[in-house]
């Protein structure tokens, strides 16, 4: 068992924008390639050019389709996943060799690949499916927050940010601190009333959503019918109406 | 705690490369990171004018194209039949020599039988110079069976259209209205002005029948019946008109709404626009009540009056534009039905566009000058935008129907104002100011001019002195008398039918013809397979340039491998299909930021090498020896027109040149010290109203894009359409064969209107429209290759509304039998609710063919996987009449993919998607099983 910290001297983590998510994968992309050449095993991909082909992957993007109540229209919703740093993260405290871990100064939740026996605990554990086992290397993969690029002196400052906030075309991915109240994804989550994923499984996640916006309520026509007065019924009313016009303009 | 200790700043790479992608067509600046001397990581580049830093998942992905094991390593000869996969390796000397021989007879004695079209090409200006000095009226690339209704359209109507003429005013604009889209087309940019839409809170409405992707995040949904947008926006444009919800003043001072059109029925002027003796046309100026040209100073061009000579009424455009579109057969409730969406949604959408356009408009502090020299103290802006792409292009009414989307903007005063559509430099750019077709030819001489161009009337047609047609594709011929982009969807087939003539060599790059770039997919196959009564193959001889072992390899017989996207030299040009922004004229370049490890040649390098073997002319000095070293020497040396050049940053002996200047040696190491992109920007002020505004015209002038300003009116009446009715009406000494009358009086009205292809493609008999769209992580055939791409999209269901399901008693995983009057295939079904209840759709381009790839043979893109082209014809199933129609827009020519019409029911669950093909060999074999990519320690 691995003890979490009492407490984190900041929360960082990522907030999503489904509103704006169009799922282009933009983001499962570039993690796999930042993150299979940095930090620990690279993300190995099994029947890479065969049949069940899998890889290891530290982020993927679901879809779901919606059905609002009533006959209007279904909807579908893009849903990039990848591990919500909890607070309370049983990954952590399931893990019998201390590697998964949650750091102290920023709450990134981790694993030290050179303790882990690729045991599997951690991925029953956590309740949103975030972890991968490598299946070359035999340990345990998950998102690291790009740790290795958020805090790196050799990159410019403006790209010290994970790679999938960096990349995502829409911008519908924020990267900052969610312990901080004034932080600008603070402050984006009050905003438009982000939220937790599964609140009800206890694990305080620190990623947030931002729901989609209603769709699909354009007022009726007839608030908007004042637009489309008509100002003839026939074409040689609107001619009329036309020359009239031309006069004033 | 006992934390570990990590390094948080590790090494990022030994250097940053800076190149442009190749992806997928939207062209993004990337950084390649580099680790000893390898690829290590590729990211957006954020200086760059297209992606400013990000990136989508094709463009991270790079990484996995250039190591992917289907890249062709050596020119191969084929050794066994045709789609036998039997090939030797043969050194590049015999490669060329090969080719050489074969060409050299046909330039010889008649170029002609020489077809080169080129794909997916991004060098077309290079191309077709090749093309043109080789003297083939041959010529063209992918725009045919891509968007040619989009960009013609836009040309002939306003000088420009969407994605890489013009875009949204991301910055301005209050409601953006996407019609059916390409999700490629235009990639990153749509995603980033989506976000900056989103952020401000803007409001979306997207029109498709299918609610993925960008239509997933619209605030409004349309899910209309595929083939009707045009019926729709023609209904919207009548509510708006007979509103008056219109903008009067844009339109009388620039859109031919005002010019008269002579009335002079059954007489050869009948509906042409009136012109002085100048050939400026004519409207009455509100001031005068006179008779004026449109551009004379200080005229106020009447959008009402009528002028009367010799008995006649000659009326303004506009007039017959009230006529046609306030009748009744475009009110709501007529179209409803037909389009799927009530008629009060239909006015409620109309209703929204006028009140952001007149009632959210907005006026920006920037004075400028018009073409006629009045001076205007501020821009009015008018925050309503559109985009569209392939959707509604790739219908054989699909030219109507984008010429309606863009006279609709023009209607609401949208374009080129503050809120609204802007062009990107060298656009905007008249019709009249780009090419005609060119077909004149000179055995042993280049031809006579550039392949490609806008046909003004019946004296443009590409047509031989006995009324055949000229180019082997039939393009512009009265079939289709404005096929800007040529035709190659025809190319195989009219070859193989020897009409209209035949040819000796087909010459094709980056096109995937035998598989899933061709309708008609087993049929192709059989044409480049068949062999005559003398045992000789009917389309004698192939040549095939590819980077990838795509399925088309096997079905040629000389290949000339081409290298990836990070191994060579490309521009991206003005001179071609440019990338420029709203507020700037840009260029780009690809250069080898690594070597190729396999004996491979760039395709255009090759073809500098190849035209100096052939003394082509533009390929060889004086001496006869190779003019261009390479690519990369012909970009930095090649001089279109004095001082213009493929690349127009860092001109001149000291590279302070920008669009004019002398040739810079240093031009392409500039280019790479700057990021590999070349930027410069409108000033102020000139960056709105640009067909009209004078201050842009002299920038425009300046650098090089036009010779003179040349300012224009939008056309709202096409006249160019009006002169071939009036050919069909009998008018003219070039006349249509008979056959074709009707249909050209028919479909070329010079105001859009809508007609169904529903009966041609026998919908009483197959009720449900069968689409495709292409997936935003894949592009075309290439991502099947790529390691990563494939986890996303191996295979692909056929996606069916709930109705279908329920109505056929299918679950998700069950198998269904589609036919089409053409032919049936088997697939694996998945419902999805968020589509239109007619409308069955798959991601295309996801069927592999076993063997090609370097896939193994049981992925699951070559068992599950399938493609909708088994079941779409290039030509109409037959009529009765005797004679075959194409699949194809009549005006264009552009390849009428999305009105394929099938029905469906529950079928056995095969062992394999149906229609099953034999494999091919690989010539490079199958990838490793398992990879584990990291090149850094």
């Amino acid at each position: 068992m691995t003890t979490l910290p009492a407490k984190t001297e900041k929360k960082l983590g990522l907030v999503i924008d489904l509103d704006t998510c169009v799922g282009c994968h933009a983001c499962v992309i570039s993690c796999k390639g930042w993150n299979t050449e940095n930090y620990g095993a690279p993300l190995s991909d099994q029947n890479a050019y065969g049949a069940d082909n899998y890889g290891t992957f530290l982020n993927r993007v679901h879809s779901f389709e919606v059905q609002p109540e009533g006959d209007a229209a279904a909807q579908l919703i893009h849903f990039p996943k990848s591990c919500l740093h909890c607070e309370d993260a049983p990954c952590v405290t399931v893990c019998p060799t201390g590697a998964s871990y949650k750091r102290v100064e920023d709450g990134i939740v981790l694993v030290n690949e050179s303790n882990c026996i690729g045991c599997g605990l951690c991925a029953w554990a956590c309740p949103y499916g975030a972890r991968e086992l490598d299946q070359a290397e035999g340990v345990m993969k998950k998102c690291t927050l790009c740790v290795d690029r958020i805090y790196n002196e050799n990159l410019p400052e403006e790209d010290r940010q994970p790679a999938c906030v960096r990349t995502c075309p829409a911008g519908a991915r924020h990267f900052g601190d969610l312990g901080d109240e004034n932080s600008d994804v603070s402050k984006l989550v009050a905003e438009r009333g982000g939220m937790d994923l599964m609140p009800e499984q206890g694990t305080k996640p620190v990623n947030k959503y931002l729901p989609p916006r209603p769709k699909d309520e354009m007022p009726e026509f007839d608030v908007l019918a004042p637009f489309l007065q008509p100002v003839a019924e026939e074409p040689k009313g609107f001619l009329g109406w036309l020359d009239k016009t031309l006069e004033k303009l | 705690m006992n934390q570990p200790v990590i390094d948080l700043s590790p090494k990022v790479s030994d250097e940053v490369r800076k190149t442009t992608c190749y992806m997928c067509a939207c062209r993004c600046g990337i950084n390649v990171h580099m680790k000893d001397g390898k690829v290590a990581y590729i990211e957006g580049n954020k200086d760059h004018p297209v992606n400013q830093g990000v990136l989508c998942a094709k463009g991270s992905a790079g990484i996995m194209q250039v190591n992917a094991p289907s890249r062709l390593r050596k020119p191969l000869k084929r050794v066994g039949e045709r789609g036998s996969g039997e090939f030797e390796e043969i050194e590049w000397d015999e490669a060329l020599q090969i080719a050489a021989d074969w060409l050299e007879p046909v330039r010889a004695e008649n170029p002609e039988k020489l077809a080169f079209f080129t794909g997916r090409d991004q060098s077309q200006s290079f191309t077709s110079f090749w093309a043109q000095n080789f003297g083939t009226p041959n010529y063209a690339a992918h725009g045919g069976f891509c968007s040619v209704n989009m960009a013609a359209a836009g040309i002939y109507t306003m000088g420009g259209a969407f994605w890489e003429f013009g875009q949204p005013d991301w910055d301005h604009t209050k409601l953006f209205m996407l019609f059916g889209v390409a999700e490629d087309h235009d990639s990153n940019p749509i995603k980033m002005g989506l976000g900056k839409i989103k952020k401000r809170g803007a409001r979306v409405i997207g029109v498709n029948p299918i609610r993925t992707g960008y239509n997933a995040v619209a605030d409004d949904w349309v899910g209309i019946t595929p083939g009707t947008d045009g019926l729709f926006i023609l209904a919207m444009i009548h509510c708006l008109m007979k509103a008056g919800k219109i903008d009067l003043h844009y339109l009388a001072q620039y859109t031919n709404a005002p010019v008269l059109v002579i009335n002079n029925p059954g007489q050869a002027d009948h509906g042409l626009l009136m012109r002085d003796e100048n050939g400026k046309e004519l409207v009455i100026d509100r001031a005068t009540g006179k008779l004026t040209p449109f551009d004379k100073p200080g005229v106020k061009p009447d959008l009402a009056a009528t002028y009367e000579k010799d008995g006649q009424t000659h009326r303004p455009v506009f007039h017959q534009m009230a006529e046609m579109y306030l009748d009744d057969q475009y009110a709501p409730e007529a179209v409803a039905d037909r389009c799927g969406i009530p008629a009060k949604r239909i006015r409620a959408i109309a209703a929204e566009l006028a009140r952001v356009a007149f009632e959210e408009s907005f006026t920006l502090d920037h004075t400028w000058t018009d073409f006629r020299g009045e001076k205007h103290e501020k821009m009015v802006g008018r925050p309503v935008s559109f985009h569209s792409m392939r959707g509604i292009s790739a219908h054989a009414n699909g030219f109507q129907t984008c010429r309606a989307l863009h006279v609709l903007q023009i209607l609401l005063g949208t374009v080129e104002v503050p809120g609204g559509f802007r062009f990107k430099p060298p656009y905007p750019k008249p019709a009249t100011a780009h090419p005609k077709p060119h077909v004149g030819l000179t055995p042993g001489a280049p031809l006579n001019g550039p392949h490609l161009g806008f046909t003004h009337g019946p004296e443009d047609l590409a047509l031989k002195d006995d009324g055949t047609p000229a180019r082997i594709d039939k393009a512009f011929t009265w079939e289709n008398p404005m096929s800007s982009h040529g035709l190659m969807h025809m190319v195989i087939s009219n070859a193989y039918a020897g009409d209209p003539y035949k040819i000796d060599v087909l010459f094709m790059y980056m096109a995937n013809m035998s598989w899933n770039s061709s309708m008609n997919t087993r049929g192709v196959i059989d044409m480049l397979t068949d062999k005559d009564e003398n045992g000789e193959y009917v389309i004698p001889k192939i040549i095939y340039s590819d980077a990838y072992s795509s399925e088309m390899v096997a079905y040629s017989d000389l290949i000339l491998p081409d290298t990836t996207y990070l191994e060579r030299h490309d521009c991206i040009s003005l001179l071609d299909r440019p990338i420029c922004e709203a507020d700037a004229a840009a260029d780009a370049i690809r250069w080898p930021v690594i070597e190729p490890d396999r004996d491979v040649k760039g395709f255009q390098s090759m073809l500098c090498e190849l035209g100096a073997k052939m003394n082509l002319p533009g390929f060889v000095n004086d001496d006869g020896s190779q003019k261009y070293a390479d690519y990369g020497d012909y970009i930095v040396n090649h001089e279109r027109r004095p001082g213009i050049g493929p690349l127009a940053g860092f001109r001149g002996e000291n590279g302070d040149q920008a669009g004019r200047g002398a040739v810079n040696p240093n031009q392409l190491d500039r280019y790479i010290e700057n990021g590999g992109f070349f930027v410069e920007h409108i000033p102020a002020g000139s960056n709105y109203y640009k067909p009209w505004n004078m201050e842009y015209q002299d920038w425009a002038v300046n650098i090089g894009l036009y010779d003179k300003p040349t300012p224009y009116l939008f056309s709202l009446y096409v006249e160019p359409m009006r002169k071939f009715q009036l050919a069909a009406e009998g008018h003219g000494d070039r006349q249509p064969p008979d056959h074709l009358r009707e249909r050209i009086k028919d479909t070329m009205s010079p105001l859009p209107i809508w007609y169904s292809s529903e009966e041609d493609n026998h919908a009483d008999q197959y009720p449900i429209t069968a689409l495709t769209q292409r997936p935003m992580a894949m592009y075309h055939s290439w991502g099947s290759q790529n390691a990563w791409l494939r986890q996303l999209h191996g295979h692909n269901p056929l996606y069916l509304p709930t109705k279908l399901m329920r109505e056929n008693n299918l679950s998700d995983g069950d198998w269904a039998k589609v036919t089409s009057p053409h032919g049936e295939i088997t697939v694996p079904v998945l419902e999805m609710a968020a589509l239109n209840e007619n409308t069955v759709w798959t991601w295309n381009a996801i069927g592999k063919r076993k063997g090609a790839w370097a896939l193994e043979e049981d992925a699951p893109e070559a068992t599950r996987g399938f493609l909708l082209n088994h079941l779409i014809h290039e030509l109409l199933p037959p009529k009765g009449d005797g004679l075959r129609w194409a699949n194809s827009d009549p005006i264009t020519g552009q390849a009428a993919w999305f009105d394929l019409k099938v029905r469906i029911e529950k079928a056995a669950a095969p062992d394999e998607s149906q229609p099953g093909f034999a494999s091919i060999k690989s010539p490079v074999g199958t990838g490793p099983k398992d990879l584990a990519w990291k090149v850094g320690n």
